[in-house]
């Protein structure tokens, strides 16, 4: 039952992106409701999921790998709803849902969805651990998403190469707040989410432990220096895919070496 | 009842023939009194068009005579290159009309305040009736579905629309940005103008001669900076707009580097319309500066202009589904019938079911 919940999400999701692919074919796309709708109610579907497996692991569902993908698709979900209209950033979406659909459709064609053998006891803080953190990987990819738009925006600026899709793009001033906003946003729930994974009351793997402070320092680098104006915009949305980047091979990293008690 | 429409257009018919025939405030009474039931006048500067309903056929010729300024010298000498179009080729092309589509510039919207304008104005005087309010009314319905459902009015085509685009996909809202005009030309005034109408206040004008400066900036609602501090200016100002008769360059990337060295996360737009070039290209490979020059600023028109062409079909699909079931609607009220050869009378061009 709650696999389907996920599939009707997923159909949802990739709604909007054949609304956006058969209207950017046509020449003639407007970010409208469709996307936001077919968005909102992919998420909904994502939360009743999530909710359902809450319910019956007696936990937050993030108790394996292919739970860690569709609450990290849930986050940047989240995100996209809480950001996108307030910044006129609807063309967002359209590069939104497919990030979401590749993490759900991996997690639903993997066979990662394996229950553990021992029922794994509630742990408040680890939950609360991880799952700020993935909210905060969230704002990270979005952050990452609005780094994407700037560097297109700018680059056919610069290049006078003015596309289609050019015309729905939100301002890059706008698109630059954006990112400074969601990296701050995703730098303290960060800073929260690894804060909290002091007080699980496990030891914690040295490696990551090592390599989370490095995501921590990297985003802490970026924030300086826009903060001090020794980065131009381009920097720093370059910097904010690499910085996604490497926060994705730490998540990798994490949920296949770490041991499954002390996951992400 | 027989539905056409005689007219001329950019299309088929240079100015001066086209002022010729442009009709006068009394067209639409004359028009009904050479035999049409209903008569409306559309006559704008790329256009003159009469759509008429008649009980008996109207010729081409007794239209242009009614058209000609002149009345007494009406007849005409020569063919002039006048196209009729009757019954479903006639609504597909009031419809293509209204839509923008017949427009020298492709999806203007001008075009739909003028044929409304036109309406409004038969049907106060009596000269449209029922069927012609009933064609236009569809016309201008036809016309809004083509603006909502297609982008053939994307884009700017001038370059100033262009340059206020450009600024707007940089900045957002104009409201909070400064804006230097250097030289005081007709072009980078235009361009201040629009700028103007799109919420700029801060407003600045720099030019060799002060008085000519003084001159612009109370025009447009700036004030004037002095020649000499107008590259100092570089570091609060967002758009630069250039326009010089200066055979030197004035703004290299090294004279501007130190100008940016605070406003790192502030763009820069400079907009260069001066011929020769007031800014070295290299310019725009500075971070965070955009240099349009006059032909970078028309490529984006172009590209704009290819834009709206593409959406072309969409259009006529729209269109043609109407024309179809606006023919349902009135058969057997009008002889809505597949146009013919018959209409080659003197005068007469073939008829053209596009002309774009």
């Amino acid at each position: 039952m709650d696999r389907q919940l996920l599939i009707v999400s997923t159909v949802c999701f990739l709604a909007a992106i054949g609304r956006t692919i058969v209207a950017l074919r046509a020449g003639i796309f407007r970010p409208g409701r469709f996307n936001f709708l077919s968005i909102g109610l992919g998420f909904i579907f994502q939360t009743a999921f999530l909710s359902i497996r809450g319910h019956t692991l007696g936990r937050c569902p993030l108790t394996n790998l292919f739970e860690v993908f569709i609450f990290l698709a849930w986050s940047v979900a989240l995100i996209y709803m809480l950001v996108g209209p307030a910044y006129r950033l609807s063309l967002m979406g359209a590069f939104t849902a497919p990030l979401v659909v590749l993490l759900q459709g991996f997690a639903l064609i993997a066979p990662i969805d394996i229950r553990h053998p021992v029922k794994l006891l509630a742990n408040a803080w680890l939950e609360f651990h991880a799952s700020i953190s993935l909210v905060a990987y969230g704002a990270f990819a979005l952050a990452c998403i609005a780094a994407a738009m700037y560097l297109v925006q700018e680059r056919q600026l610069k290049t006078h190469q003015l596309h289609s899709i050019f015309s729905h793009l939100a301002p890059l001033t706008d698109l630059f707040a954006a990112i400074t906003r969601l990296l701050w946003w995703g730098f303290a729930l960060y800073t929260v989410g690894l804060a909290s994974g002091f007080f699980v009351g496990q030891p914690l793997p040295y490696v990551q432990v090592v390599c989370a402070f490095g995501v921590w320092l990297l985003y802490a680098a970026i924030l300086q220096g826009r903060h001090l104006r020794r980065l131009a915009p381009k920097h720093v949305a370059a910097l904010c895919i690499v910085g996604f980047s490497a926060a994705v091979a730490l998540l990798w990293g994490i949920t296949f070496t770490a041991q499954m008690p002390s996951l992400p | 009842m027989n539905l056409f429409c005689v007219g001329l257009s950019h299309h088929t018919a240079d100015v001066e023939t086209r002022e010729r025939f442009a009709g006068h405030a009394e067209t639409d009474c004359i028009l009904r009194g050479a035999g049409c039931t209903e008569a409306l006048l559309l006559a704008t500067c790329n256009r003159v068009e009469v759509y008429a309903a008649s009980e008996k056929r109207v010729s081409t010729d007794e239209i242009a005579r009614c058209l000609a300024r002149n009345i007494e010298n009406g007849r005409s000498e020569y063919a002039p290159p006048f196209y009729r179009y009757e019954d479903e080729k006639c609504v597909q092309h009031l419809f293509c009309v209204t839509s923008g589509l017949d427009s020298m510039v492709v999806g203007e919207s001008e075009i739909f305040g003028q044929a409304k304008k036109a309406y409004e104005s038969a049907r106060k005087s009596g000269s449209a009736g029922p069927c012609l309010h009933r064609l236009f009314q569809r016309a201008f319905r036809v016309a809004k579905q083509v603006r909502t459902h297609t982008e053939i009015t994307r884009g700017s085509v001038s370059v100033g629309s262009v340059a206020v685009d450009l600024a707007q996909r940089i900045f957002g809202q104009l409201s909070s940005c400064k804006v230097l005009v250097l030289g005081a030309g007709e072009t980078s005034e235009r361009t201040a103008r629009a700028l103007v109408s799109r919420g700029v206040a801060d407003l600045r004008v720099s030019n060799r001669s002060t008085d000519r400066a003084q001159e612009l900036a109370q025009r447009v609602g700036g004030r004037a900076v002095r020649f000499d501090e107008w590259l100092q200016q570089c570091r609060e100002i967002d758009i630069l707009i250039t326009s010089t008769s200066s055979e030197t360059v004035l703004l290299t990337p090294e004279s501007l580097a130190p100008m940016l060295r605070n406003r790192v996360d502030r763009p820069l737009f400079v907009i260069d319309i001066a011929v020769p070039r007031d800014v070295d290209p290299s310019v725009n490979k500075m971070h965070g500066v955009y240099l349009y020059d006059i032909d970078s600023l028309q490529s984006v028109a172009e590209q704009s202009l290819a834009l709206r062409r593409e959406q072309i079909s969409v259009a006529e699909e729209i269109i043609a589904e109407h024309v179809a079931d606006f023919g349902k609607s009135v058969s057997g009220k009008l002889n809505y019938k597949t146009p013919s050869t018959e209409h080659r009378a003197l005068g007469e061009t073939p008829l053209h079911t596009s002309e774009l």
